[in-house]
């Protein structure tokens, strides 16, 4: 029977997927928690840190969001040269390198960046980047473009025969049509970035630390490779899965994490809010609060590019077959996962949303150490781990051609005989081409930009660019570091606009 | 003969009971209001909606539990009949060959059924370069080429205007003689046209099969609330 063989060819690659998935988040922390010894363990630190992860986050969320809306509102109402360019811009922070990022904001907002510059000029006292306010300051950097999209989404989703119904009848536009879709719109971008902000990693390592910046995910990092309190650890890995499950339930709940979708080029034709300024003001405002530290991280790293030695192109060369492999992997999940039409299939495939990689990196490494040095195999376990983190992702993107396919062709297919591989290669996978190479770009970049998991196993000669990058930041040579963020921002913009530029070609759809 | 015994179709809250008949070879209309269960119908002769009670039978065998290519049925959808991504040559190709490893005499008998419906010439392109009645030709190719007795037309010409519909029907008569064809259609001129008998559904039933001129010319009470006299 033709269904047969078709669940057969889903069967096996599901079924290795969801055993890596389920290994890799919940494995890890039974590990974890069989190494934990009992929950009576959280001490003053530990408290500290879990208040600090909580409050970032909130604070993240809501100056992201509160920035957010009128952004959107300004740019659903006003049409202006460069408006789908600042737009795929606000789609750039979430495939660029955190650790670049933070490099730009260092320039501006930094010791001796741009903003304190100014400030001194008029005779005020430098402000630091470091704590609190730069780790919120650089979650707003990389969420406000995310919450600024999702919004958007919202206001483009009204119909234009509202608006004009609205005009018509002289009735506030506000009350009746905006107040509703940002009722249902504002609680789903606020989880998200929520738990965008309690997992993030990087941004806590570089502008966070000491006793009262330091996240769980930190204190995670800080008690394996400083203390090697591995119970302390594990302990803190139980906290920071239970914050994300959390999270990611509620956000599962209130609204799918979009944001990455298509069909923002249109305006709405609008007959209120004449003061088009006060909407210029925002784009001008959000456009420069982007553009400012990319750009200047972007001229420096031309100058850093003459630092550029060996060691530098060793770890481009090993952070692209990691990004490679890891790539290749999470798409061959994420395709068996969306040809496994199960509610099962849905639950793994945002799964590993709920987990950190800091967790996940402690587990595998306490279940590893007894067996191996944990070195030997770090850039192995970056790949396999990256392309689980961006599994849910690359899942979201696809899933929606996959069922089209099935739902479109399938009684064709059916008709024809075509079951199986065939029609794999003849149906499914030409009908999904322009989805797959954008998954393949956005789960290439994520891992070219990861920073999490291998500062914890990478010795000496293993570090990543973005690694590198760090161990070059943390020695205080910057130029040396916008070198090579130069060089990591280039290739994983490349690899990127490869992957989905191959899906692009030719495609029939 | 395609034979009805006993057979009910369910879907969700829906169920079709269908009055026992045996079709020959030749034309059949299956006429009724849109949701009757027309599209349900010949679904389960081509073998996607399962037959929840009784059997259908091909030449006295059952193929009630049969898998879709293994019946002796070809089927037209309402749309997405060609893939847009394979050339027309591909897509009718596809009815022999489902891994399209397509040989030169396979390639002769496409262009031949091409001609056939009026393509001559047209195997390289892709269906978005062909206009709505020419891709029907191709979808109909395609059935020519897989050259099975039963043909299930579900609704194919449906978007095409009146003009083209007719010239359709005319061309699967003509192309599809000596098979039985079973056509789903709401519009009495297209079932008038095609001739042959008609099985008219309404409220969950469907009639035997009769002959549709002799229909038309006296309607029982269901056609003529359908007609609207």
């Amino acid at each position: 029977m033709a269904q047969r063989a078709v669940a057969i060819v889903r069967f096996i690659p599901g079924f290795l997927t969801v055993a890596l998935v389920l290994g890799l988040t919940l494995g890890t922390l039974v590990a974890v928690i069989v190494r934990a010894e009992g929950f009576g363990g959280l001490g003053p630190g530990e408290w500290s840190a879990i208040r600090f992860t909580l409050s970032q986050a909130v604070v993240s969320a809501l100056v992201s969001v509160g920035f957010a809306i009128p952004v959107a509102r300004a740019l659903s109402r006003r049409d202006f040269w460069g408006r789908s360019f600042l737009i795929t811009l606000m789609g750039a922070p979430f495939l660029l390198p955190v650790i670049v990022a933070i490099l730009g904001l260092v320039a501006v907002f930094g010791r001796g960046g741009l903003l304190n510059a100014i400030l001194a000029s008029v005779g005020v006292e430098p402000a630091s980047i470091y704590g609190f306010h730069g780790v919120v300051l650089a979650h707003v950097f990389f969420n406000l473009p995310l919450a600024t999209r999702m919004i958007l989404q919202g206001w483009l989703a009204i119909p234009a025969e509202r608006f004009r119904l609205a005009a018509s009848l002289n009735a506030p536009v506000g009350p009746l049509l905006e107040w509703p879709m940002l009722r249902r719109t504002v609680p789903g971008a606020l989880l998200v970035i929520f738990l965008i902000c309690l997992t993030s990693f990087a941004v806590a390592l570089t502008l966070g630390g000491g006793p009262r910046a330091t996240t769980v995910e930190l204190s995670i990092y800080q008690a394996v490779l400083f203390d090697f309190d591995l119970g302390r650890a594990a302990l803190l890995a139980c906290v920071q899965f239970v914050f994300c499950a959390l999270a990611a339930v509620l956000a599962y709940v209130a609204s799918p994490p979009a944001g990455l979708g298509a069909g923002l080029d249109r305006v709405v034709t609008r007959w209120d809010g004449r003061w088009a300024g006060f909407d210029y003001l925002w784009i001008i405002l959000a456009a420069a609060f982007l553009l400012i530290p990319l750009g200047m991280v972007l001229a420096r790293g031309l100058q850093g590019l003459l630092l550029v030695d060996w060691p530098v192109l060793a770890a481009a060369w090993r952070s692209t077959w990691v990004a490679l492999g890891s790539t290749a992997l999470c798409v061959s999940m994420a395709l068996a996962l969306a040809l496994w039409r199960s509610r099962w299939a849905q639950v793994i495939g945002v799964l590993p949303l709920a987990t950190s990689s800091l967790v996940v990196g402690t587990g595998l490494f306490l279940i590893l150490f007894p067996f191996v040095s944990p070195r030997q195999v770090a850039l192995l376990v970056t790949l396999i781990i990256n392309a689980a983190l961006a599994l849910p992702f690359a899942y979201r993107i696809i899933l929606p051609a996959v069922r089209a396919s099935l739902d479109d062709f399938g009684r064709l297919s059916a008709q024809l005989g075509l079951s199986g591989w065939a029609r794999f290669r003849i149906v499914i996978l030409p009908r999904i081409r322009r989805p797959l190479g954008f998954a393949a770009g956005v789960a290439a970049a994520l891992s070219m930009g990861d920073l999490g998991v291998i500062t914890l196993f990478a010795g000496e000669g293993q570090a990543t660019l973005p690694l590198l990058m760090y161990r070059l930041m943390g020695a205080y040579q910057m130029d040396a570091a916008a070198g090579v963020g130069f060089i990591l921002v280039t290739l994983s913009f490349a690899l990127f606009w490869v992957f989905d530029r191959g899906g692009r070609v030719r495609a029939d759809v | 003969m395609l034979t009805f015994e006993n057979v009910a179709l369910t879907q969700g809250a829906f169920t079709l009971s269908v009055e026992d008949d045996a079709l020959p070879f030749g034309r059949v209309c299956v006429v009724g209001p849109s949701g009757c269960g027309k599209s349900t119908l010949l679904s389960a002769i081509a073998g996607f909606v399962p037959v929840g009670q009784g059997r259908i039978l091909w030449e006295g065998r059952d193929i009630s539990g049969v898998d879709p290519a293994a019946r002796p049925v070809s089927m037209v959808f309402q749309d997405n009949n060609l893939f847009p991504h394979l050339s027309i040559a591909q897509n009718v190709a596809l009815a022999v060959e489902p891994r399209l490893a397509i040989s030169a005499a396979t390639q002769r008998r496409v262009d031949d059924v091409l001609a056939r419906v009026g393509l001559d010439g047209f195997g390289a392109r892709k269906p978005a370069a062909l206009s709505g009645g020419q891709q029907s030709r191709a979808a109909l190719a395609r059935v020519l080429l897989a050259d099975r007795p039963v043909v299930l037309l579900d609704e194919p010409f449906a978007a095409l205007g009146p003009g083209l519909r007719h010239e359709m029907l005319e061309l699967v008569k003509d192309v599809l003689k000596g098979k039985l064809v079973m056509m789903v259609t709401h519009d009495p001129s297209d079932a008038q046209r095609f001739g042959g008998s008609t099985i008219l559904i309404d409220a969950g039933h469907a009639a035997r099969a009769q002959d549709t001129a002799a229909m038309f010319a006296d309607p029982p009470e269901v056609l003529k609330t359908y007609l609207g006299q």
